[in-house]
């Protein structure tokens, strides 16, 4: 009586299909991860050492380390960071807790996505045109990283904002009815619970910071360097900069050479991102509601 | 304004009409609400109870497309009129909701965050602010359960005591009025019972307006009730009369159980 017919034979065998056919085109997608950081691992180790990590180029940058590129990083990421979390937040905070639903957030809305889409070469046009030359910071850290802080704003608005959204209304609500103004009850309560959500979107947004090039060559990544920067309105040489010269710019460069440099590059975004995911655990380990 | 200051009634409407855009929930109600005592609003859902009780702190305005007439009336004054701020509006009007919503912070910092919110500039000692806490928990029949973990959050108590918590945060900056929507329908029975207990201790303190579904509960723990249906305010009176002897034949249907 309950055994299987034909036709419950026949689905079980194209339920077992679809099912491996999705399997497969997800193992699929995992493996250029595999490969990239393989190949980067089996190329690039050699290159790993102290001097490379933190001695200047030599020979026409064919030798020696990447110490100005890595401070030259840490530098730009920094500055726009500096720039585009306060302005970013805050941004997220009127969207969230003050306006209403009208036209005029839908505008915002709409611009944020639109800034979201444009292409980094775009923004790296638009960093030319106004720092660069506008405002007169000339090539400098401060303008690309002005232009890198433009270019991430909608990362940090629209994580800002999802972190926001995460505080339940009944909390809001309760501060309402005790009197409290949005002000008030965005800092004592929603902010504090939302500042969890709010740090992993900053990491990922540094982590993202980190390998971009094209918004950098313009406006203040420099070619080669032999000194640190010692201000925002210095050049300064930056990984992501060095990783295309070395790669393409340079003749006679040792092969396992470009492979470190993005084995560095590669290993900061990295741990910035399993960073963010740790903390993320964490912080969400200690919530209680 | 009045010529004869009200004392009778903390809450008076007159011709209260309210719309939720086009759909009418309040018709001409007039209400006084007797100062000191517990009065109960029951009626089924979609009768206009909540959004009454809502309209006196005027939380339902934030909703945007609600629309009011007339005029509601809180220790003689029309909370509608533009003079009015709205943050003294809510000191004098606490709210207690359905579900309890202790904020996710101490239990100490729950009670005085009311306080501190309504007293910036000049901060309390340590040792005023203990004494406030102390005397508030102990107001809702809480201070001996939290006293020793009074750094813990609210949001880790018993639903009841997280209730509790929520009248206990209102009390510090005296309020004349108690609104309470549901308070007990997310409890069990017993911490129905004993937030209904707590109630009836708070008793003459404030002035307490319950809506609620639970009958039972409305005969239990109030003085007046007021019945209400699609809108209209049908019967009010003392609760033992309006449960015992109903002047309109729809109250007697509604408490007999007919619909509802």
């Amino acid at each position: 009586m309950f055994e299987a017919s034909e036709l419950n034979l026949r689905n079980k065998r194209t339920e077992s299909l679809y099912r491996t056919l999705f399997l497969v085109m997800t193992l699929l997608l995992i493996l250029p991860v595999l490969l990239i950081l393989g190949t980067l691992i089996v190329k690039g180790a050699s290159a790993i050492s102290w001097e490379f990590l933190f001695g200047y180029p030599k020979d026409g940058m064919t030798a020696g380390g990447i110490f100005p590129a890595l401070v030259g990083t840490i530098w730009l990421v920094s500055v726009a960071l500096l720039v585009s979390v306060p302005l970013g937040v805050a941004a997220a905070i009127y969207l969230n807790e003050y306006a209403g639903e009208n036209w005029f957030t839908r505008i915002i809305n709409l611009a944020i996505i639109n800034l979201a889409g444009v292409p980094s070469i775009v923004h790296a046009l638009f960093g030319v045109g106004a720092f660069v030359i506008f405002f007169g910071f000339g090539t400098s850290i401060l303008a690309a990283s002005l232009t890198l802080a433009i270019m991430t704003l909608p990362v940090v608005i629209v994580s800002t904002r999802e972190s926001l959204r995460a505080v339940p209304m009944a909390f809001r609500e309760a501060c309402w009815n005790m009197g409290a103004t949005r002000w008030q009850t965005i800092r004592r309560v929603v902010l504090p619970n939302a500042v969890p959500g709010i740090l992993t979107g900053v990491i990922l947004e540094v982590s993202r910071t980190t390998g971009e090039t094209a918004p950098i060559m313009f406006t203040g990544a420099a070619f080669f360097l032999p000194f640190l920067p010692e201000s925002v309105f210095d050049q300064t040489m930056a990984l992501s900069l060095h990783l295309f010269v070395v790669s393409t710019q340079v003749p006679n460069v040792p092969e396992n050479l470009p492979y470190g440099v993005a084995l560095v590059l590669i290993g900061m975004v990295l741990l910035m991102n399993s960073l963010s995911i740790a903390l993320r655990m964490y912080l969400r380990g200690k919530k209680k509601w | 304004m009045n010529t004869h200051a009200d004392q009778k009634h903390a809450i008076r409407t007159r011709g209260l009409n309210l719309w939720y855009g086009d759909f009418q929930a309040l018709f001409d109600v007039n209400l006084g609400i007797e100062r000191g005592l517990i009065t109960s609003m029951i009626g089924p859902s979609g009768c206009g109870k909540s959004t009454f009780l809502r309209s006196v702190n005027r939380i339902n305005e934030r909703l945007g497309y609600v629309r009011i007439e007339g005029r509601i009336d809180v220790l003689d004054q029309n909370v509608y009129d533009p003079t009015v701020e709205l943050v003294q509006v809510r000191k004098q009007v606490g709210m207690v909701f359905q579900r309890p919503n202790p904020l996710p912070i101490s239990i100490r910092d729950n009670v005085i965050f009311g306080h501190r919110v309504h007293n910036k500039g000049k901060k309390a000692s340590a040792a005023e602010e203990d004494e406030i806490v102390e005397q508030a928990l102990r107001q809702v029949l809480l201070w001996d359960k939290v006293k020793d973990r009074l750094k813990h959050k609210g949001t880790e108590l018993s639903l009841e005591e997280q209730q509790k918590l929520c009248i206990a945060r209102l009390l510090p900056v005296k309020p004349e009025v108690l609104l309470m929507d549901e308070p007990c329908s997310a409890l069990d029975p017993k911490g129905t019972e004993a937030v209904e207990e707590l109630i009836w201790e708070l008793k003459g303190k404030y002035t307490i307006l319950i809506v609620t579904h639970n009958m039972a509960q409305a005969r239990r723990a109030s003085e007046k009730c007021i019945f209400m249906l699609l809108g209209k305010v049908v019967e009010y009176g003392d609760t033992d009369a309006l449960f015992l002897t109903p002047k309109e034949s729809q109250t007697a249907d509604y408490i007999e159980g007919r619909y509802g």
